[in-house]
């Protein structure tokens, strides 16, 4: 084959995934800057350019910054609490528990469940008087709460319900480093007379090193895109107390039908996802020198 | 194979229970769910173990909402996406692990940023577009802005490029043109990751939520998490014996999958993570 004919071939069998991809990624992401810095078009009346007026209103706006520090939290509390768990899920049926089988199924099976569905049941779960949460709770004396509907157990009670739905997730990757270590490391620490927490520490968690990484990008991600558990728990309420961006963004968007405004916010979410690419990239030209 | 460091004794009785806690409490939901929808509504809080079971809550739940439908879209979407995916990323990842051509470096470069920015978060304008196209409201306005997978062209060039080229070129030799060799050699040498990208795609469209929320509007192009969201915020509200299983109802297929495939799911979404 000659050297253009290979060429021809080549872009020919790009074609159809670059053409989709351009136009609902890239298109999208470069009509977004564009719409942020136009008015919404209403009836009769186009949009028209009126500069930076939308990122205006967003910096006056308190449910916006209220989105973005519920976020931050969101993000600072699950993001931890399940790579932590994940990581104990996974040393624990990587070893010899009794049940291992069973306990592998329960700690994974969250994760095959739509979001959906695992908010249903939780809103089951937390229902005010009715719920096994109060009624459990009852049983101690203690008094009824409604954990949806105030404004301060709101967004744990959602936090919790998505470490329950992620700790499985991230424990396969885990789990899967794990099996890929080889035995004699354990066998010539111990020889050397190592402490099995020192092992875990200076041997197994740097090794592990990758496998935080990749687990960890994925769920900063999924901290700023899964919101379906607020649509179907909450409504970003009480009183905005868990809306979280592109909750707040599906709300402006599509039930105040502000798209010039929504683009503004989706600028802040990619402005986001960009630096954790940016971060990314930092770490894994670090990562190539341990190679 | 034994473990230097696996617990003994008083430890490993702590770390046993405590395993078992977290598996208890991790099933506890779905159990707690699974009690409800096959009692009736006076033992949905009361746990009797003398309760009769019902199946009573299902056949509400089915007579109630066009749940049927939901699968059929469902269903089609699923096969859709996972069809149009497949040739796709296919072509693309070839085409990126073993052809040598102008712009492959940026075109790589372009193809992973939707590993970032996915579909997900660019749903204002991603709506206006479908619009635009007179696609509002149907199944192929649902599946379209997934079919181009980042995630899936670079698993796939990973394992592409692990093939050896001796392989590639007997096969040259013997007259094959780039698209036979395609499917003559790389294509079955790849069949357990494209196992792999199947269950991950279809469980992944299964479950998918917000954007179906917004593009559709009917019953008849209406997913089966978009019917169950729609048929539990309405007058259902405080009937959780049908919520829940309605709920149950429309992850069975799901739920049964894994659990016969349990293996293979999980091998799945390791074989996925590790790229």
């Amino acid at each position: 084959m000659t050297r253009t004919a290979q060429w021809a071939y080549a872009w020919l069998m790009l074609l159809p995934a670059m053409a989709l991809l351009a136009l609902f990624t890239h298109y999208p992401a470069a009509a977004t800057a564009w719409h942020s810095f136009n008015s919404t078009p209403k009836g009769a009346r186009s949009a028209v350019f009126v500069g930076l007026d939308n990122y205006r209103q967003l910096v006056d706006d308190p449910v916006f910054w209220q989105a973005l520090s519920n976020n931050f939290w969101f993000a600072l509390y699950t993001i931890p609490a399940s790579i932590a768990l994940s990581l104990l899920m996974a040393t624990w049926v990587n070893g010899k528990v009794a049940g291992r089988g069973f306990l592998r199924l329960a700690y994974f099976t969250p994760t095959i469940l739509p979001m959906i569905a695992v908010a249903n049941i939780w809103m089951f779960f937390y229902t005010p008087e009715y719920g096994l949460l109060e009624q459990v709770l009852g049983a101690f004396g203690a008094p009824s709460h409604n954990w949806l509907g105030s404004k301060s157990t709101a967004l744990p009670a959602i936090m919790v319900v998505t470490v329950w739905k992620e700790a499985g997730f991230f424990m396969i990757f885990y789990l899967a480093a794990l099996q890929s270590m080889s035995p004699n490391l354990a066998e010539a620490a111990a020889i050397e007379g190592a402490s099995r927490w020192h092992f875990f520490r200076r041997v197994t968690l740097p090794l592990l090193m990758p496998t935080t990484l990749f687990v960890l990008v994925n769920a900063v991600i999924n901290a700023f895109r899964m919101v379906d558990h607020i649509v179907v728990m909450t409504r970003g309420g009480p009183d905005n107390a868990t809306a979280l961006l592109l909750y707040y963004i599906y709300e402006i968007g599509f039930r105040f039908w502000d798209s010039a405004y929504a683009a503004a916010l989706t600028m802040v979410l990619l402005a986001i996802l960009g630096l954790l690419a940016l971060a990314q990239f930092g770490f894994l030209e670090r990562r190539v020198h341990y190679r | 194979m034994t473990h230097v460091y696996d617990s003994r004794g008083i430890p490993r009785a702590i770390e046993t229970a405590a395993a078992w806690l977290l598996g208890v409490l991790w099933v506890l939901p779905l159990a707690y769910a699974f009690w409800t929808a096959f009692h009736s509504g006076e033992y949905s809080t009361r746990f009797v173990l003398s309760a009769p079971l019902t199946l009573d809550n299902f056949v509400r739940a089915w007579a109630a909402a066009p749940f049927a439908r939901y699968f059929v879209n469902t269903v089609l979407l699923v096969t859709m996406v996972l069809a149009a995916q497949l040739v796709l990323v296919t072509l693309a990842a070839y085409a990126f692990a073993r052809f040598e051509f102008p712009g492959r470096g940026l075109l790589f470069a372009l193809v992973l940023v939707q590993l970032m920015i996915m579909p997900d978060v660019l749903i204002v304008e991603n709506y206006r577009t479908m619009a635009l196209l007179g696609l509002n409201d149907t199944i192929v306005a649902v599946g379209l802005p997934y079919m181009a997978s980042a995630f899936g062209i670079f698993l796939l060039r990973q394992t592409f490029k692990t093939v050896p080229r001796e392989l590639d070129e007997a096969a040259r030799i013997e007259g094959c043109g780039p698209l036979q060799v395609l499917w003559k050699v790389y294509v079955p040498l790849a069949r357990p990751v494209y196992l792999a990208y199947a269950l991950v795609s279809v469980s992944y469209h299964w479950n998918n939520f917000l954007w179906p929320l917004i593009i559709t509007n009917s019953v008849e192009s209406r997913p089966v998490t978009v019917g169950l969201q729609v048929f539990s915020a309405t007058d259902q509200g405080i009937d959780w014996s049908i919520i829940t299983a309605a709920t149950l109802l429309t992850t069975a297929p799901l739920l049964v999958a894994f659990l016969l495939f349990q293996r293979q799911f999980v091998q799945s979404f390791m074989r996925a993570g590790i790229r």
